[in-house]
């Protein structure tokens, strides 16, 4: 067992990936990757463009079908074929490309699939729209455009509405891929103070980036991938930020990481 | 009261010109302005026309106006789902072919199968025989749906080969044969002196419908202050209300003011239903059709609007990807989709069929392009995600006030699918220029 983790070996870790693969058309996407998660743990997620992060992750929150390997969550084995499984385990997602439907306005896209109704079985709409009021107010102050299409908003706000969707619903393992893409340096900074603060309320999070200063100061533990093989495993506070890069471009393993199965074979 | 929060308040000032302040406050939408404007272009251009070359403007006629409303019933009630269709990025065009194989298939039910059962002229022959095509629609469309969202079959092949196989299907039924006439009760959902509700239930339906606009302007307002939600002016809500109303009200007057033809009121006295020394002056009222259109119209619109099953239709027309990592269940809304304008034509069946008083195997032929045409002449866009319901009805009316205007001036049966033809690529153009400059 990794010395690094001997914090949390107590408890059943929240999430635990084991042994995933999934390929392509026969290109191995992720190749016999294993990972876990703890409450109130984030784990950042590295990798280059291409090194199999966002397809990993997409496993978890049920938009890929694996290949093979095995999904623990509390311990116990995870069935998840589809989104709509995922959301029944409490895995949120906020995807690179955002998902949002750009034709229909921000209350709309928060509950997309999860609407809330009247008593008739109508859609809420007057309800939906206060509340998100409510979550948009806690993560853009300034945010006032409720009645428009989503295509209508800048970036930095079609992010937004990606993000309030995923805490709308009280979820227990949030996977933001690559969350601050489109956002400037002031939100950037509220969206690190809400990881932050969903941390302290005992989410686990999974934060995915291809550059390490996004994720550095914020994550707990990094996870390093290389062409679709987890390369290693390290506590932020072990390791340096070179030696971090040194994962990421070489697949080097630094002595106090935990390595994978991508880990540049010792000389 | 605050104004309506958005980035053009940011504009906001003295400048804004009275229109657009207008539009503002009543929310009103200018592309439905913009219909409007052209369906009374073409409506008093072809008055006009009329008076100029031969004299006489029959076109803004009570009589002319209440067949219009007749006519574009079978295309209205397909153009509101092949909305939804279009919507979800797909595409019907067997909805002809369809509405005539269900015509058939009822034809059949209540001529040749019902009366041999319950006697001719049972009472609910023409209810069975509803049901049984609006459920033989749904059931071809759920077909159609099951094959593009399940087997991922593209929209335009299943519904292109539905297109030719419900045709042929049509005539195999009755091996060619034209069907009539069809049940006497059956016949009068299709309109006719028989086929309206009066004078005096005309007015009931439309005193109703005025209500219905007023508590819905009200329970806005009052769902608005509830949450704390930015507010029409009063006097937005006064107009609305005002002009809402006055529409109603303007098109029951007309309606009732078409009387029946000389001639049936003759077969009446003879036959001993009219008093002849009472007054022989009666009333159409609503055509049956009619009710029907606008019965499904705002059905539709309330499924469109405030359920779910509407709402992933506009977002899977959005984003599909984005419907599907959401959790909705992209196909099985995609089959619903399609099994409900099966269904839609299966309702335009029974008008069509009912109107004709039978069942033809040529009935329907080229319907999926007028309604098409009325969907996106109504501002449903072929890329997905955007339309409304409202929008393709009127679009059905405009489509079918051309066509009729220009049966009225003598145009060529040529000339006038060219007509039509020009005014649908004109109309998506205008359109295309419209959302450029929205965006």
């Amino acid at each position: 067992m990794n010395t690094a983790q001997v914090k949390y070996i107590t408890s059943a870790p929240l999430v635990e990936l084991k042994n995933l693969s999934i390929s392509f058309g026969g290109i191995k996407a992720v190749d016999d990757a294993s990972l876990e998660l703890h409450p109130g743990e984030v784990v950042g997620l590295l990798g280059h463009n291409g090194a199999g992060k966002s397809t990993l992750v997409k496993i978890l929150s049920g938009a890929y079908a694996r290949d093979n390997g095995e999904i623990f969550i509390d311990g116990e084995k995870a069935t998840i074929n589809n989104p709509r499984d995922a959301k029944a385990y409490g895995i949120e997602t906020i995807y690179q490309t955002l998902a949002v439907a750009d034709n229909v306005d921000a209350a709309a896209n928060l509950y997309l699939g999860r609407e809330l109704q009247t008593s008739w079985g109508t859609l809420d709409d007057v309800a939906m729209e206060a509340e998100a009021r409510k979550v948009m107010g806690r993560l853009n102050p300034n945010f006032q455009r409720f009645k428009e299409p989503v295509r209508k908003l800048s970036g930095g706000q079609r992010q937004s509405v990606a993000i309030a969707r995923a805490i709308l619903f009280n979820a227990r393992i949030l996977v933001m891929d690559e969350p601050t893409a489109a956002l400037g340096p002031q939100e950037t900074a509220q969206v690190a103070e809400l990881i932050l603060q969903l941390k302290k309320d005992g989410i686990g999070i999974f934060l995915i980036s291809h550059d390490i200063h996004d994720v550095f100061d914020l994550a707990d533990r990094v996870t390093v991938m290389k062409n679709g093989e987890i390369v290693g495993h390290a506590r932020t506070e072990d390791v340096t930020k070179d030696e971090v890069l040194g994962m990421i471009i070489l697949g080097k393993c630094p002595e106090k990481a935990v390595p994978g199965p991508g880990a540049m074979k010792a000389e | 009261m605050s104004e309506p929060s958005s980035t053009k308040g940011l504009f906001k000032d003295k400048r804004e010109s009275g229109i657009r302040h207008f539009l503002r406050a009543t929310e009103i939408d200018s592309r439905l302005l913009g219909m409007i404007g052209a369906l009374a272009l073409i409506w008093i251009g072809f008055h006009v026309y009329g008076l100029v070359a031969k004299g006489f403007g029959a076109f803004l006629t009570p009589r002319n106006l209440w067949n219009l409303s007749v006519q574009t019933s079978s295309i209205g009630v397909m153009a509101t789902g092949m909305v939804l269709v279009i919507v979800t990025r797909h595409i019907d065009l067997s909805v002809g072919s369809v509405l005539g194989f269900c015509a058939m298939f009822m034809a059949i039910v209540q001529v040749w199968v019902l009366p041999e059962f319950l006697g001719l002229g049972h009472p609910m022959i023409w209810v069975i025989a509803v049901l049984c095509g609006i459920a033989m629609g749904a059931l071809i469309g759920a077909f159609h749906g099951y094959l593009i969202a399940y087997l991922g079959i593209p929209a335009f092949i299943v519904t292109l080969g539905g297109l030719l196989i419900w045709r042929g299907a049509a005539y195999l039924l009755a091996r060619g044969e034209t069907i009539s006439p069809v049940d006497v009760t059956f016949a009068k959902l299709g309109g006719g002196p028989y086929g309206s509700v009066g004078s005096t239930a005309s007015w009931a339906i439309g005193i109703a419908a005025c209500i219905g606009v007023l508590i819905s302007l009200w329970n806005g307002r009052r769902q608005r202050k509830r949450f704390q939600f930015p507010l029409r002016p009063l006097w937005a809500e006064g107009f609305l209300g005002v002009v809402g109303c006055a529409m109603i009200i303007g098109f029951v007057v007309l309606v009732n003011a078409y009387p029946w033809p000389k001639g049936i009121v003759r077969r009446e006295i003879a036959a001993g239903n009219l008093d002849p020394d009472g007054n022989l002056i009666i009333s159409h009222g609503f055509a049956i059709p009619v009710l029907i259109m606008l019965g499904v119209g705002i059905a539709m619109t309330f499924l469109a609007t405030r359920t779910r099953f509407g709402r992933y239709v506009f977002a899977i027309g959005g984003n599909p990807e984005a419907a599907e990592l959401a959790g909705i269940n992209v196909r099985w809304v995609t089959l619903k989709v399609f099994a409900l304008m099966g269904a839609l034509a299966g309702l335009s069946a029974v008008i069509a069929s009912a109107r004709l008083n039978s069942a033809t195997n040529a009935l329907g032929t080229f319907d999926e392009l007028y309604v098409i045409a009325a969907a996106v002449i109504g501002g449903t866009s072929l890329a997905g995600g955007l339309g409304t319901i409202y929008g393709a009805i009127l679009g059905a009316v405009v489509m079918q006030s051309l066509q009729t205007g220009m049966v009225l001036i003598g145009f060529d049966a040529a000339v006038q699918q060219m007509v039509v033809g020009i005014v649908l690529v004109l109309a998506v153009f205008l359109d295309t220029l419209y959302r450029r400059r929205a965006d």
